[in-house]
């Protein structure tokens, strides 16, 4: 069943004088003097006077609506948006898999949105149960002894994993210079290792699309903290010499990190404790279905093994003999706070909805019908877009070519905009940046086999039309509240506020 | 609870489909040692039903704001939240989204972020802002680091009023970027104006402070600029109606944590970290931001721009590693913003000002408490001394009879008045403290 997007209804909206077809306003254009929406009670006590020279001396230029315009103007803002609910939406390496409303209830009851941070720990026993047991989960999914619920995303999580290799180091004598990634990594990969003190040293993919061990080899030395993977890795290929790998690094002293970007495809099925990692993050906003949010919030729990365990952020939650849990801040070799607070809670909370919702024999199917519908999608369009590694077998994801298309004056990009007039949002572009005319597809376990022939059907028709008239695909979109937009315009001179 | 959507004929269909005979097939070419080879040891799977009550029971379990009249502060508020926030910023179309690389899908988020840091520019008095970061103290770490590099110098110095946790964040983070902060002493509760030489990076206060104290932040700001460091406010949005924006009082860079703009306390989050800062910092800026441009057609619209800064552009050259923001509590911000309005953010302002100093009267008057900074300014926060009493004890006892009050601070207990707060319940505090302490 084909989902379009609706274009947007702009019948009696304000509008932006001179914009052609009549486009929404913003709060500013609609703020006119004296209007306003909130109200408060009358002050029952003495006002208190601000001493002079703290006092604002003007007045702040905030837009002034009222309730009904502010409300006009976020629903329109809304239904010019496509999101998961809306449509298919195959990005890859996100995990764009539907959001149970159950956890958004869940997550909503006062009983988790009106507790205070601070509270003493005898008042939030329910919050401090529930991280308790989403640790033992996640470290029972990961094959990891310890959790921390602090770094609010993944890349969060990938800083903290790297500080608490770099304490480990040191705890050892010498924190060590370099990392190493493979050319395939996400750019969040390179700019955490920087930002923990890091060089990185990045290892070649072969012919396969995967590590390339002798490469490898010959760049490890004692220098060498750690490694950073995702597996499978953003090529969607399962690192098959993973073990080779893990034994490479740990031979040297040095420590391996899981970057769960891509955790779907191996749920229940394989633990990157199994595999030689030392330390791993979760995206509970990609993996566990808690919402994307247009951006974020999610959430980037890091789990690490036994020996690790003491650098972990603090507090930890402990559990009393009585059964009663705490907050333990007495851990003398932890390497302090990744968050102000206790990390993004009220989404940990839809994640434990995920967890225990499917339950240990519900995970293990999640994974299984990723890569399927992964395996089936990659299989339907690979004619028209060949695999970038046409003998791998993929996983979760899969990552194909628009490269035959060149020769018609036709990119990945034009691709991509074609299929949003073709009713779909498109996979991710141009990543990872080793392919040429990369298409990087995750179509998740949540979609059916029609969305899934219907998105193939509309990938092959773009094909088509890309060799028989490509103007098509070039004026594409067309159906879209704003169609392509200037781009380099809006970097050469930026206008980031009104 | 099950998701995905395959019959038992569907898993077929695509199995024969990719030529494989059955679902182990999919994970054949893994090396057997690594393929988990038993259940995974988490209970089975639950209906709707049961998930919602063991949900229901957890919560159960926990205080909140709405059984204990909430006096806590520490970075986090109880703050209204009107009713307009989350029934807008809650929309399954913003809600189930993700990073706007397609913008024409995305122009109800891109928009929206365009409006947020319109608003948080109006609100501080700053040229530019971004589309929001993890949470006040990774917001300070990020404004650090531009500092750091837009001025090429290393040291960091911070006022020692500044909130405990933000420090821990500092220092944590600092081991990796190769800084240790340095205390800047305080007398009386206020920041003393330190020596700025030519390696300071950048000056950190928070203004109000953690003590809820109105620091000499011109002051001390005129020292920075003047020694070529970049001076750096953690501000209360919420403040910013009665008191001077960070652009006013001579911040280059302004950062705070945006709970109170719209966002539930949600037991520490998710939250928001606003920076904001000059336009001349605005390439070294962290994160994603949203700029406005214009279609083939000539229509507005609104696409992420500047990313040569951002991670999947320039990977270890980036200015941070942030990819996945807070991007829908910026929205509920905005929501938030818009309703409160220029006026309301001024009532609200000297609402809490007049409901602390009303509290602060009524609870320095009891026998044994006293106000630890005595005569010193605050906004809507305030450290309260008790005559041989252990601080943590006495906010233990008062959760007892009804009252949430915080963070405990060296021997000091903090109590927090928004303008959420009636009279009556601070008269309650009052009665509840004086009988807790007898």
């Amino acid at each position: 069943m084909t989902e379009r997007p609706r274009p947007a209804t702009h019948t009696g909206a304000p509008v932006r004088t001179g914009d052609p077809g009549g486009f929404p306003a913003t709060l500013k254009d609609l703020s006119r003097a004296g209007r306003r929406a909130s109200s408060f009670p009358s002050l029952d006590v003495p006002p208190a006077p601000i001493p002079p020279e703290h006092r604002r001396s003007d007045r702040s230029p905030l837009p002034e609506v009222g309730e009904r315009d502010l409300v006009r103007h976020f629903t329109r803002l809304a239904q010019r948006n496509y999101g998961v609910d809306t449509g298919f939406y195959p990005l890859g390496s996100c995990s764009m898999k539907y959001n149970p409303k159950i956890a958004e209830v869940a997550a909503g009851q006062p009983g988790f949105a009106r507790v205070h941070p601070l509270q003493p720990d005898s008042t939030v026993q329910g919050a401090l149960d529930l991280l308790w047991r989403l640790e033992r989960a996640l470290c029972e999914v990961t094959g990891m002894a310890r959790a921390t619920f602090q770094p609010a995303a993944g890349a969060s999580g990938e800083l903290t994993g790297l500080l608490i290799m770099r304490a480990f180091h040191t705890r050892n004598g010498d924190p060590r210079r370099r990392i190493v990634i493979p050319d395939s990594a996400h750019g969040t990969n390179p700019a955490s290792v920087r930002m923990a003190g890091y060089q990185v040293a990045t290892v070649p993919s072969d012919a396969r699309g995967l590590v390339d061990l002798s490469a490898l080899e010959k760049l490890v030395g004692d220098d060498v903290a750690g490694l950073m993977i995702t597996n499978p890795n953003t090529l969607g290929l399962f690192e098959e010499d993973i073990q080779e790998i893990a034994r490479t690094i740990h031979e040297v002293g040095g420590l391996l990190y899981y970057d769960g970007a891509n955790l779907n495809a191996i749920l229940g099925r394989v633990r990157p404790g199994d595999m030689g990692f030392d330390i791993v993050h979760m995206n509970t906003h990609k993996t566990f279905a808690t919402p994307h949010g247009g951006g974020g919030p999610g959430a980037g729990p890091v789990a690490v093994r036994e020996r690790l365990v003491p650098f972990l952020p603090s507090p930890l939650v402990e559990q009393e003999p009585d059964g009663t849990f705490r907050l333990d801040h007495e851990r003398p070799e932890s390497i302090g706070r990744v968050h102000g607070f206790n990390g993004n809670f009220g989404v940990l909370v839809r994640a434990y909805a995920y967890v225990f919702g499917n339950g240990g024999d519900g995970l293990p199917r999640v994974g299984e019908r990723a890569v399927l519908n992964s395996r089936y999608l990659a299989q339907r369009v690979k004619e028209e877009y060949p695999l970038a590694f046409p003998d791998g077998k993929p996983m979760h994801e899969f990552v194909s070519t628009a490269r035959p298309l060149k020769r018609n004056g036709v990119r990945a990009t034009d691709v991509a905009k074609r299929i949003i007039d073709l009713g779909f949002y498109p996979s991710t572009v141009y990543f990872p940046l080793i392919v040429e005319e990369a298409l990087m597809v995750e179509p998740t376990e949540t979609e059916s086999k029609e969305t899934l022939d219907a998105f193939a059907e509309s990938m092959i028709q773009a094909a088509r039309e890309a060799r028989e008239d490509p103007e098509i695909l070039l004026q594409a979109p067309v159906t879209t509240p704003v169609r392509r937009l200037n781009e380099a315009q809006a970097a050469r001179s930026p206008k980031i506020r009104w | 609870m099950r998701f995905a959507p395959h019959t038992d004929s569907d898993v077929r269909e695509m199995l024969e489909a990719v030529g494989l005979g059955s679902l182990d097939d999919l994970y054949s070419h893994i090396p057997s040692e690594v393929l988990l080879d038993r259940p995974l040891d988490i209970p089975a799977g639950l209906s709707e039903m049961e998930l919602l009550r063991d949900l229901q029971d957890l919560a159960a379990r926990n205080h909140h704001a709405d059984d204990l009249v909430c006096f806590a502060g520490g970075g986090a508020y109880d703050h209204y939240v009107p009713a307009v926030v989350w029934a807008l910023a809650g929309r399954a179309e913003l809600q189930t989204s993700y990073t706007p690389y397609q913008p024409e899908l995305s122009q109800g988020i891109l928009q929206a972020l365009f409006e947020y840091q319109s608003m948080v520019c109006d609100l501080t008095g700053l040229e530019v802002s971004n589309a929001s970061l993890y949470d006040g103290s990774t917001a300070l770490v990020e404004a650090v680091n531009l500092a750091r590099a837009a001025t090429g110098r290393d040291r960091v110095l911070v006022a020692e009023t500044l909130d405990p946790r933000y420090m821990e964040a500092l220092r944590t983070y600092g081991r990796g970027a190769g800084y240790e902060p340095q205390p800047i002493p305080a007398d009386e509760g206020r920041a003393l104006i330190p020596e700025v030489g030519d390696d300071v990076a950048c000056v950190i206060v928070q203004h109000p402070n953690a003590y809820g104290i109105l620091e000499p932040a011109r002051d001390v700001f005129a020292a920075a600029r003047e020694g070529g460091a970049r001076a750096i406010q953690v501000f209360d949005p919420l403040s910013l109606g009665v008191l001077a924006p960070p652009g006013e009082v001579g911040a280059d860079i302004a950062v705070a944590e945006g709970q109170t703009l719209g966002n539930h306390l949600s037991f520490g989050g998710p939250y928001l970290g606003i920076i904001a800062g000059g336009m001349r910092d605005v390439r070294k800026m962290p994160g994603r931001i949203s700029g406005e441009t214009s279609d083939v057609d000539g229509r507005t619209g609104y696409v992420l721009t500047l990313q040569a800064r951002e991670q999947h552009i320039r990977r270890e050259k980036a200015t941070s590693n942030i990819c996945t923001d807070q991007t829908l509590m910026a929205v509920a911000a905005a929501v938030y913003l818009a309703w409160l309005g220029p006026d309301g953010l001024v009532e609200l302002g000297e609402a809490c000002a007049a409901k602390a100093r009303h509290a602060a009267e009524r609870l320095s008057a009891i026998d044994g408490v006293g106000l630890t900074f005595d005569a010193v300014p605050f906004f809507k926060e305030f450290a309260l001394s008790f005559d041989g009493r252990d601080p943590a004890r006495v906010r233990d006892a008062l959760v007892d009879r009804g009252f949430m009050v915080g963070p405990v601070l060296g021997t000091s207990l903090m109590v927090a008045c928004t303008e959420a707060r009636t009279r009556g319940e601070i008269d309650g505090l009052a009665e509840a403290m004086d009988k807790v302490l007898r």
